[in-house]
């Protein structure tokens, strides 16, 4: 584990970046992490997010894409236009969040 | 009687009620395993099927492998109602329960990708993880007379994730003794991002998949089969055409579970890693691939989870608290081709390491490593899994993970 400064704020991340404190997170760190993938964050990503994060909450663990799309209500396809080529986890990176497990 | 009821007679199931049998009293506890059919399946076999000269049975009748005193009823499950505490058949008969352990694992759904099934279902698209597809699978290799045969992957999680990886080495094998490697392009095709889940692993892996000429395609998740183009496209509209297609359909747990309340988008069953016991019904439990433990689906962690949970479970109803905690372990061969295999062993918090296993250095199987003893250790597997593991006996393997004969490569090793 790193620790990095990011403005004047100190952020825990993962040998690949992503954040390993979920309390480390704020609204405007998300658009400097998006703004690194080279993404401007609207309200549809936002809603995607905001979804990770509350679910992360309750369930300890990453949403994957098909549980975004089902349970959040947006398309895996809109998924890949909103964070290209790797949304399950440049949404994750975005949101603050460990990079999905995907599978074991 | 104290009743409880089991809902699947497979790997899990099987095992689940055989050690429990032996610790609950026959006078004080009724224990009923309902399963939709008669045959349980050997599904380590179905790998086997494409490439042997002759078939190994692979069925046997699931009330021979229940001990006296399990009451299997074979039924269609079509709810489980956990404020009722009953569970309903499709027949209309309703089964009240005490305890429930949801053991009915996941299953290859082709239905959920838009063009796989239709009329090039076994035809140019097949599946190997079913006893009608493993056979079909065999013949549509047997015929093929060259050109690009696509290894594919829907998403993860699925049932033995090392199978899609064993398949394309022994795919490449066989058409290299056939003399006709030359002809058949071969294309693995995968949502990850990599050979496999965990780093190490995947490095040693798709190393070997690099020697044998295996084009791998990553981070593919497809959208839609176009059969008649014989294409997949993927959700960003990347394109892979294919002569043949040997795909992993999306994996699900019943519907039933989905339906009654009990599981995920997947309809896999919410539950504690280390206990077992589902996260919003303290009477039920899920073991097995049913459940959504971060670990492997395969037959081995419902072995070693087994061990913990019959411990467990005992505790439970009896008041006391559960005092022994599942690791996640887990441990699969791979086959490689030409007779030899390599083994991985890991658990939630240690990823496959190479080493040797079980007994440090004596092995004497090899870790991450192809060896023809490793694969001897497969053949024997099916020996053990009759009489062993569904009886619920102990293997002579630690039930939880060991580090001992594991090391970390300090750098890249060669396999």
């Amino acid at each position: 584990m790193t620790v990095v400064t990011l403005g004047d704020t100190r952020l825990h991340i993962d040998s690949e970046g992503f954040l390993t404190e979920y309390g480390e997170w704020t609204d405007e760190l998300a658009g400097q992490l998006a703004a690194q993938l080279g993404i401007e964050l609207t309200d549809e990503h936002w809603k995607a997010i905001r979804f990770l994060r509350t679910d992360y909450l309750s369930r300890g663990e990453t949403a994957t894409l098909r549980r975004v799309s089902t349970v959040a209500g947006i398309p895996i396809k809109q998924l890949f236009v909103l964070f290209p080529g790797k949304p399950a986890k440049k949404m994750a990176y975005v949101a603050g969040l460990p990079k999905p497990r995907g599978c074991v | 009687m104290r009743r409880l009821v089991i809902l699947g007679a497979g790997t899990a199931g099987t095992t689940v009620a055989n050690k429990l049998r032996r610790r609950l009293a026959p006078d004080e506890w009724r224990i009923t395993v309902i399963d939709h059919d008669r045959d349980h399946l050997y599904q380590p076999g179905l790998l086997f099927v494409p490439f042997e000269r002759v078939p190994t049975p692979l069925l046997k009748p699931r009330r021979s492998l229940l001990q006296n005193g399990v009451q299997l009823l074979i039924g269609e499950i079509s709810a489980a109602d956990a404020d009722r505490k009953a569970v309903r058949l499709a027949d209309g008969g309703v089964v009240g329960y005490d305890y429930l352990v949801i053991a009915t694992g996941t299953t290859p759904r082709p239905d959920q990708t838009p063009g796989m099934l239709g009329p090039e279902w076994r035809r140019s698209i097949h599946d190997f993880y079913t006893y009608e597809g493993a056979f079909a699978v065999r013949d549509a290799l047997r015929t093929f007379s060259g050109g690009r045969l696509v290894v594919h992957i829907v998403d993860q999680p699925i049932k033995c994730p090392v199978a899609p990886l064993e398949f394309t080495f022994l795919t490449e094998a066989y058409f290299r003794g056939r003399g006709m490697r030359d002809q058949v392009e071969i294309v693995y095709v995968t949502p990850l991002d990599g050979a496999f889940t965990k780093p190490i692993a995947s490095r040693y892996l798709g190393r070997l998949l690099d020697e044998r000429k295996i084009v791998v395609e990553t981070d593919f998740l497809v959208e839609r089969v176009d059969a008649e183009r014989k294409t997949l496209v993927s959700y960003d509209e990347r394109e892979i055409g294919y002569d043949l297609l040997v795909t992993v359909p999306l994996n699900m747990g019943a519907d039933f579970l989905g339906e009654s309340g009990l599981g995920d988008e997947l309809n896999y069953v919410p539950v504690d890693k280390h206990t077992l016991q589902s996260k919003a019904h303290p009477d039920i439990f899920a073991v097995g691939d049913a459940n959504d433990i971060p670990t492997s689906k395969a037959g081995s962690v419902a072995h070693f989870a087994g061990e913990s949970f019959a411990e467990n479970f005992c505790q439970y109803v009896d008041g006391r608290a559960m005092t022994h905690r599942f690791d996640g372990h887990a441990n699969c061969f791979v086959e490689t081709g030409d007779g030899k295999a390599l083994l991985i062993d890991f658990n939630y918090d240690t990823e496959p390491l190479p080493g040797q296993y079980p007994f440090g250095r004596i092995g004497p199987l090899s870790l991450l490593r192809e060896t023809k003893v490793n694969h001897w250790g497969k053949v024997a597997f099916r020996w053990i899994y009759w009489h062993l593991l569904l009886p619920g006996r102990r293997l002579p393997v630690p039930t939880l993970m060991s580090m001992t004969g594991k090391h970390r490569p300090d750098e890249e090793v060669r396999p």
